[in-house]
């Protein structure tokens, strides 16, 4: 297998013989598919067939990747967002694999922003959303994608999604985002057994991050890898070196392929999340600098630009110039945010059903009329320590 | 000791598993870093791996493998990090832990403590903010407790983790560190099912429980008429009797909750008054409770849970009639 991960992944572990009676682990060899190795070197028939722009734009989206999780972890720090998951580290995991989607895939995720904006989503919204904007959602469904709160419980709506698309008869695949956390919930098992089952077009993209919060992924599970608990559902899966852009975009495009034709599957990418949780989370109490500095040094980024280099085609990117025109997206769509209007008290009652019960109604226009009658309800509402 | 309500959860956690060995802290980020809200700091370093541990992320298997652990003669006490995550361990409560003793006519038992924070306003995402106690409470053999003061989270905890039937506790997790009050040393409980009268009164009853007490209390001060405040304390078995004893000498109420009105814990105090006191009533008996919506995303989500301003109107119109 591929040593690509600079901690002591139980996967890594030398195969042992066993009672030949009992199907073990160690039966199992589970490669990492790598095209471009830590080293920048590569072997130039792996490389995707893509064009020079193409890979230029993989080259964008990780750095819009990484230029919008610093920028939010930096506004929620102002005060001017609830909370935020950063994605650093994640890039190539997150870029290589959502290049590969079609706009009438469906794309429900875990931790990865950036594929929204791949599919039209307005930056804005997502800044609504972290805001706790209801319309943030609204805008990621007008795109076929939602992102996925409950753990793992999008995995069945996922399988849904994908026998839709079958029944329809559409040229489409629906596709689940997860973590390597999300994988020990019960909604992820029924899911994986059940498009598996069914041969639905879903594919599942499990981004190992090393993490669920403080847990660490060999603690989360017995198991030498993600990626082969799908083979007990009856699913083909693939693990990749998710710190490589180009394998990742590989593998995915080639389980696009297959989950076109009805057969689904399960990825796993290697990678690991470099900053906290969440802006609420405190790393430092569940691992050590040592670890976080070696897997630094597996910057997808960094290992992308040699390829680029490699290639020829890094002199035509200008990386100042990008992050420039990334920054002024953001700057934007931070200010079209800020100007997003206060909201009606109604659109806490709107969209519960299709038609607002007669109880419901009352509820909305008694409440009306208390912040009529009482508009120190207001002061209250506006003053309360917020967090 | 001067402690908020969450650190005196992790007293009470403290102080039970150095006085039984037998009780097994586990859940989700629980051990290693203590818990997202620090509940459950330091236990792993006073109790040691095999006690206190962090689980996969599997709310089925937490909530059932407690039931288990409970079957086999343990003391667990899970946690559940936001009780938006519930749920999917709804299952287990239902068909399993609650009703194990019913099951084998006693020859089998569940006495075991699942805690969650509960309740909106903390400026988290979705899933992060509801108060379910309604739907909990409809299951029959379940305790819920929702305490409100540091005082009664020891007490009450200690008083559900050596509680013979399973025990759902729900931490308020909006006041969790909103205030700290003295909280004694050491062992002590606050009975299961015994409501606490807050606050003496003549003229009308206000029933409340968990996040809501510290705004019905503050309400009260704001009222021109003397407000008796019972803390139901225990969702679930309800303490009727405290609350018919304040409302035949009052002969009004008003019921605060944050979950949503309707088929809510509210509705049911209502029916309680009404079965056993209705002739002692001079006005209907109010309800203030969330919406019968999802809880808003932060952005609205303090519109949503009761201010005193909307409890004090409640209880003004209670004594108009
Ligand atoms: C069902 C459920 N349980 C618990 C949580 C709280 N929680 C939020 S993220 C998280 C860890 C998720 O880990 P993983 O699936 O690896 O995704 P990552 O955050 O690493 O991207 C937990 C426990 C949740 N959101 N949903
Ligand atoms: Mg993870």
């Amino acid at each position: 297998m591929t040593e690509n991960a600079p901690t002591d992944h139980p996967a890594n572990a030398a195969v042992s013989a066993g009672d030949p009676r009992f199907l073990t682990q160690d039966d199992l060899t589970v490669d990492t598919h790598q095209v471009v190795g830590p080293d920048g070197s590569y072997d130039a028939d792996d490389v995707p067939d893509l064009d020079a722009e193409q890979f230029r734009d993989l080259y964008r989206w990780m750095l819009t990747d990484r230029v919008f999780s610093r920028r939010m972890v930096s506004i929620q720090r102002r005060g001017e967002l609830g909370t935020f998951g950063s994605t650093r580290g994640q890039e190539a995991s997150i870029i290589g694999s959502a290049y590969t989607l079609q706009p009438e895939d469906w794309l429900y995720v875990g931790r990865a922003w950036t594929p929204m904006f791949m599919r039209g989503v307005p930056m804005e919204d997502m800044i609504l959303f972290w805001r706790g904007i209801e319309e943030g959602q609204q805008s990621f469904a007008e795109h076929n994608s939602q992102i996925a709160i409950s753990i793992g419980s999008h995995l069945p709506l996922v399988a849904g999604l994908a026998w839709g698309m079958d029944l329809s008869g559409d040229d489409a695949v629906a596709t689940a985002y997860l973590g390597d956390g999300a994988t020990s919930t019960g909604a992820a098992h029924e899911a994986i057994n059940f498009a598996g089952a069914l041969g639905v077009p879903a594919l599942f993209y499990c981004q190992n991050n090393q993490y669920a919060i403080s847990l660490a992924a060999d603690e989360q599970t017995g198991a030498n890898t993600l990626a082969q608990k799908a083979l007990a559902y009856g699913m083909d899966a693939i693990r990749v070196d998710g710190q490589d852009v180009l394998a990742v975009y590989e593998a995915v495009s080639e389980a696009r392929e297959r989950v076109r034709e009805g057969e689904p599957v399960f990825v796993e990418s290697v990678t690991y999340r470099l900053d906290a949780h969440t802006t609420s989370d405190d790393p430092t109490r569940y691992r050590s600098d040592e670890e976080v500095d070696a897997w630094e040094q597996h910057d997808p980024l960094e290992r992308y630009r040699e390829f680029l280099k490699s290639e020829g085609l890094w002199e035509d990117v200008d990386h100042d110039a990008i992050v420039d025109e990334i920054e002024a997206e953001f700057d934007a769509a931070l200010e079209a945010a800020n100007e997003f209007a206060e909201r009606e008290i109604v659109e806490i009652f709107a969209h519960v059903y299709e038609e607002m019960p007669p109880e419901l109604q009352r509820q909305y226009e008694e409440f009306v009329d208390l912040l009529d009658r009482r508009p120190e309800m207001c002061d209250f509402i506006e003053q309360r320590p917020k967090g | 000791m001067q402690a908020t309500i969450v650190e005196a959860v992790n007293d009470a956690l403290h102080t039970e598993m150095a006085a039984d060995d037998d009780v097994v802290v586990f859940g989700e980020d629980v051990a290693e870093s203590g818990g997202v809200f620090r509940a459950t700091d330091e236990l792993l370093e006073e109790f040691g791996a095999d006690r206190v541990v962090d689980t996969p992320l599997s709310e089925i298997a937490i909530v059932g493998a407690a039931t288990g652990l409970a079957m086999y003669g343990k003391r667990p006490v899970a946690e559940i990090q936001f009780s938006g995550f519930l749920p999917p361990a709804f299952d287990q409560l239902v068909t399993n832990a609650s009703r194990i003793r019913w099951r084998t006519r006693g020859e089998l038992t569940a006495p075991m403590v699942v805690r969650m924070p509960y309740g909106a306003g903390v400026r988290a995402l979705e899933h992060h903010s509801e108060s379910m106690e309604g739907a909990y409470a409809h299951i029959p053999g379940l305790k819920v407790v929702a305490p409100s003061t540091p005082h009664d989270t020891k007490g009450l905890l200690l008083a559900s983790i050596r509680d013979p039937d399973p025990v759902l506790f729900m931490e308020p997790k909006r006041i969790y560190r909103s205030f700290r009050e003295d909280v004694p040393e050491g062992d002590y409980e606050v009975p299961l099912g015994e409501a606490a009268v807050r606050r003496e009164g003549e003229d009308v009853t206000v029933v409340s429980w968990g996040s809501m007490m510290p705004a019905t209390l503050e309400a009260v001060e704001e009222l021109d008429a003397d407000a008796e405040v019972v803390d139901l304390r225990t969702i679930s078995p309800l303490d009727t009797e405290t609350v018919v004893e304040s409302v035949k000498k009052t002969g009004r109420a008003v019921v605060v909750h944050e979950g949503p009105r309707s088929n809510g814990v509210g509705g049911d105090v209502v029916a309680r008054i009404n079965d056993e006191a209705l002739m002692y009533l001079e006005a209907p008996v109010e309800r203030v409770t969330g919406f019968d919506t999802p809880v808003p995303l932060l952005s609205m989500e303090d519109y949503y849970f009761p201010h005193p301003p909307r409890i004090l109107d409640a209880i003004e119109n209670a004594l108009a009639v």
